[in-house]
């Protein structure tokens, strides 16, 4: 899926969080938004995926903008996933969270066995499927949430710091989970963060986005080795203080 | 009829009328509430007030307003409810949906934002939406539902009004140990409460079982 956010304005109260944004994320490449907490990265993914809504600026999903009927809005919001920082589970075991997009989406009980339990595998989780997931780790929570995510196969997947906070093990088995599906469906993957080798290890395209506004893009060799923004260079360098 | 016989009659009148009640109510409540408690708006403010004050209602006054709703004169007169179980039903129906809705309506409400959002990003439409917010809240629906059920069979003043505590027709628990108590027959008066009470623990029991399973 395509993505082309222009003139993207949200405010809260007096505060404008998000001033003018202007971004085009090509399909099938995964493009990651970096910036110090409070720079409007999680406020951008959170109009992008229908949970707020801009004052102005419009962002156009292959092309076409939302649509104002509920059920073609409801199909486009079902071909975008989402990864939290902290994700919520719902009450019920991990297999009952992987396969609740399954559910909602009426797929039939044999399919719906099958592609939540390829899910779990995939992400290292076949022994907790049963398990509550009030009582899984951090970690566990966090690969639960992903599968979830994926399980529906949507063609756009935002990461809203999804490995903040976790160890290295599950940082590992989750950018490689990234890697897989981008791979093998050729979905668009948009990843938020403040780790710099996050964005350098996973993107494609890399944003520095500072106060709102975006300050560079460019290619991850081009962004990490030659930027040209006095700023990026400051963030990339660790000489920025956030 | 032998006195085990009555006692028997009058128990099961009493779990019939109350658990009946406790039933209509719980369908009806259950849904508004759970519409109200997703919707923060004014409109849902004032109704939650109006909800908490009529948790207050005096059965005495639910029961006179349905006794002249269901007596010749009143509006529903022609359906000949009044001194019937039904009739009482419908008196404790007033009485308990008010305290199953505003239950429901606040611990629907108080469900985080996140269960909302998450439902929301994962695809869900406005009816999935709502289904898996009242799944979260099951643990607090279902003490909504016990609480309905403690008020309906520990009421007392609504249903002599509208079941005129008939003999053999609409005698229940409640309503026998205080005509026992009038009539100084001390020992049936209490071995009505300890049965009143048994029933209690043995319904509560069963449904803390219930909401023990439903959390996390």
């Amino acid at each position: 899926m395509s993505l082309e956010v222009s003139g993207l304005v949200k405010s809260f109260g007096a505060r404008e969080v998000l001033r003018g944004i202007d971004l085009r994320i090509e399909p099938g490449e995964i493009f990651a938004i970096a910036g110090p907490s409070g720079a409007g990265k999680t406020t951008l993914l959170r109009c992008v995926d229908f949970l707020l809504r801009p004052e102005t600026g419009s962002i156009r999903y292959d092309g076409a903008t939302t649509p104002a009927e509920p059920a073609p809005a409801i199909a486009l919001r079902r071909r975008i996933g989402m990864v939290a920082q902290n994700p919520l589970l719902f009450r019920g075991n991990a297999a009952y969270n992987v396969s609740f997009g399954l559910c909602i989406r009426d797929v039939d009980e044999p399919e719906l066995s099958r592609r939540t339990a390829d899910a779990l595998k995939a992400l290292g989780m076949s022994d907790l499927a049963a398990t509550r997931a009030s009582v899984l780790s951090a970690g566990e929570a966090q690969r639960v949430a992903f599968a979830r995510a994926v399980v529906v196969r949507p063609d756009l997947l935002l990461l809203d710091e999804f490995t903040a906070n976790l160890d290295p093990t599950n940082v590992n088995i989750l950018e490689g989970a990234v890697r897989e599906y981008n791979r093998s469906t050729g979905a668009t993957v948009i990843l938020v963060t403040h780790n710099m080798f996050q964005a350098k290890r996973l993107a494609n395209r890399v944003a520095l986005l500072l106060e709102g506004r975006i300050v560079e893009v460019g290619a991850v060799p081009e962004f990490f080795e030659n930027p040209k923004d006095p700023r990026t260079r400051a963030f990339v360098t660790g000489e920025y203080a956030y | 009829m032998t006195l085990a016989g009555d006692i028997l009659q009058i128990t099961a009148l009493s779990l019939l009328v109350a658990g009946t009640s406790t039933l209509v109510a719980t369908l009806i409540a259950v849904p508004i509430g759970t519409v109200l408690g997703l919707r923060e708006v004014g409109s849902a403010r004032l109704l939650r007030n109006i909800l908490f004050t009529l948790y207050g209602l005096p059965p005495v006054l639910a029961g006179l307003l349905v006794f002249l709703l269901l007596s010749r004169a009143g509006p529903l007169g022609p359906l000949r409810l009044l001194y019937t179980p039904l009739g009482m039903v419908i008196a404790q129906v007033v009485i308990v949906t008010p305290i199953i809705l505003g239950i429901t309506m606040s611990v629907v409400s108080t469900v985080e934002r996140r269960v909302k959002d998450t439902a929301f990003v994962l695809g869900a439409d406005r009816y999935q939406l709502s289904i898996t917010v009242l799944r979260e809240a099951a643990a607090g629906v279902l003490t909504a539902i016990m609480v309905g059920f403690g008020r309906a069979i520990s009421e007392v003043g609504a249903v002599f009004i509208v079941g005129g505590h008939i003999e053999g027709q609409t005698q229940v628990l409640t309503t026998t140990i205080i005509t026992d108590v009038a009539q100084a027959e001390y020992g049936h008066a209490v071995a009505l409460g300890v049965i009143l009470l048994l029933l209690a623990a043995v319904i509560y029991s069963l449904l803390y079982r219930i909401q023990e399973r439903t959390l996390p």
